[in-house]
């Protein structure tokens, strides 16, 4: 009995598979899809986070509210001018008033239009560095030059949106682990029940001399290769479902939805999931097998 | 000679049952020949399974191969194991393995490389004249057949013990003196022989053979023969 990682002819002939006992592979093909698309799941909204943070860190919006608009449009222009003299301040512009008009046009209709509807003046402020002082500061350069300018953090309207999309990633990621474990769970059972089948055999091995751990290595060899090509095409599946699902995503052309796209580095560790269950299962069937030979002489 | 097995008041007890053996104390001399007879329900079969290290005894000493067998710990046993060959009444042959692979078991357990596992494996095949039946699988062979490819099995990796249990109950008498015939030669190339039976005509075809005799879990051993084997009875 070979003691490498790939089974000789003659190892492979011991345990005897006509009975459908490749119906593991299948199993772990199944197992495989669903975590492959859990994972996914993860990593696309880790990365719909990571975006938001990169991208809102950072960026101001500046709200005059004068009522008046003589005011409104002095203390604006003083503002702006303000804001483009701070070295912490990278970018600073206002945004057109009929851009302004045009979104608010789905609520306000024609009106939105009207020069007596006080309309804010707004400005959009990207900061070289997002610290707390720096903030301060701007706001109060801001306040200085514009008393009825109010300064928001982007952020801070985004925020709830990150945090959804770190909880999923969190969920998808403990749907990871639930499906390592029940996959080591399946693999234990399977090689509980592999003994059973195959006692008469292994019996006559340990009467000829067969130590545990090469009784073992028989079985893990099989439940880790029937791991590995079921979670191959598991995870060819998925992979599948995944493009499909990024295909309709970009026909939404939404910002966000955009952002649920996988990196390279997103798919080397998709790509490494068959493989971390293929160890793990050879390791849970290693150690169910001598767990269970232990008990007998 | 030096004794390669040896019993001192050995007794098993399965279970909270009665005593199966009670009391066994006997030594058994490297290369002699014993036949284990009594009658169904004496105890042989246990017997052996002491011999093979199948069982462990409830009390007493049991040294085998000059180490204490009763404490020898798990991790050693398959080393012993190799030492010994085991021929079962029943065969107990893996039914989805040729013949060749059958016969092939003890050494690829003792890891010989592959490229040296044909030759040898033919040449008991053709001992035990089954070299026609390379590829067949047990439940293709007759009782006689599956019964030499046993007994190639036990013997292939040179044990220095043999255990045979009724290898000739299952076989016509043709066959049965074949059998003993192959474990007669056995002997004679060194190998302690140890066969259970209860047919009186087979005990008659080694005539240098020494017996014991099982009485209800007990050695009858009226003339101290076992417990003190004589150096001109030991081949």
């Amino acid at each position: 009995m070979t003691m490498g990682i790939i089974a000789s002819a003659a190892d492979r002939r011991l345990l005897d598979d006509r009975h459908g006992t490749r119906a593991m592979a299948w199993v772990m093909a199944i197992m495989l899809f669903l975590t492959v698309l859990a994972a996914a799941l993860g990593l696309a909204t880790l990365g719909v986070a990571a975006v938001l943070d990169r991208q809102l860190a950072g960026r101001l919006t500046v709200q005059v509210v004068a009522p008046a608009e003589s005011v409104r449009t002095r203390e604006a222009a003083a503002a702006l001018a303000a804001l483009k003299r701070l070295p912490e301040v990278r970018r600073a512009v206002a945004v057109d008033p009929a851009h302004l008009a045009e979104m608010l046009r789905p609520w306000l209709g024609t009106d939105g239009a009207d020069p007596d509807l006080p309309i804010p003046a707004m400005m959009d402020v990207d900061l070289t560095q997002a610290s707390a002082a720096t903030l301060a500061r701007v706001q109060a350069v801001v306040r200085a030059a514009a008393p009825s300018a109010r300064v928001d953090r982007q952020e801070s309207w985004l925020g709830p949106v990150r945090s959804v999309m770190r909880m999923l990633s969190g969920m998808a990621g403990g749907l990871v682990l639930l499906m390592a474990g029940a996959t080591a769970a399946v693999v234990i059972l399977a090689a509980r029940a592999g003994l059973d089948t195959h006692s008469d055999t292994i019996a006559v091995l340990h009467m000829l001399g067969s130590t545990d751990v090469q009784v073992a290595r028989l079985f893990q060899r099989r439940i880790g290769l029937d791991t590995l090509l079921g979670g191959l095409v598991g995870m060819a599946a998925a992979i599948g479902v995944v493009l499909l699902v990024g295909v309709q995503l970009d026909a939404l052309g939404s910002d966000l939805v955009t952002g649920l796209q996988l990196g390279v580095r997103d798919w080397v560790i998709l790509g490494c999931l068959p493989i971390a269950f293929a160890i793990l299962a050879t390791l849970a069937a290693r150690l169910a097998v001598l767990a269970a030979l232990r008990r007998v002489l | 000679m030096a004794n390669i097995v040896q019993f001192e008041n050995v007794g098993l007890r399965y279970d909270t049952g009665q005593e199966t053996l009670c009391d066994l104390s006997f030594s058994l001399s490297r290369g002699a020949f014993y036949f284990l007879t009594g009658a169904s329900g004496a105890g042989k079969t246990s017997l052996l399974r002491l011999l093979y290290l199948s069982q462990r005894p409830t009390r007493g000493s049991i040294r085998l191969f000059g180490e204490d067998a009763v404490t020898l710990p798990r991790a050693r046993l398959p080393g012993f194991r190799r030492r010994i060959g085991v021929v079962f009444q029943d065969f107990r042959l893996v039914p989805h393995l040729s013949a060749f692979d059958n016969i092939a078991l003890p050494l690829r357990v003792s890891g010989v490389p592959e490229r040296e596992v044909a030759d040898p494996v033919r040449e008991m095949l053709a001992w035990v004249g089954l070299s026609d039946k390379t590829d067949a699988r047990p439940p293709t062979l007759s009782g006689g057949e599956q019964q030499r490819v046993a007994i190639a099995r036990a013997v292939i990796g040179r044990p220095e013990i043999l255990v045979a249990d009724e290898p000739t109950g299952n076989v016509d008498p043709d066959m049965a003196e074949r059998l003993l015939h192959l474990f007669d030669s056995l002997n004679r190339l060194g190998t302690t022989v140890v066969v259970a039976t209860h047919d009186f005509h087979t005990l008659k075809r080694i005539p240098h053979a020494h017996m014991m005799r099982l009485d209800k879990g007990r050695l009858v051993d009226p003339t101290g023969s076992l417990r003190f084997p004589p150096p001109d009875t030991v081949q």
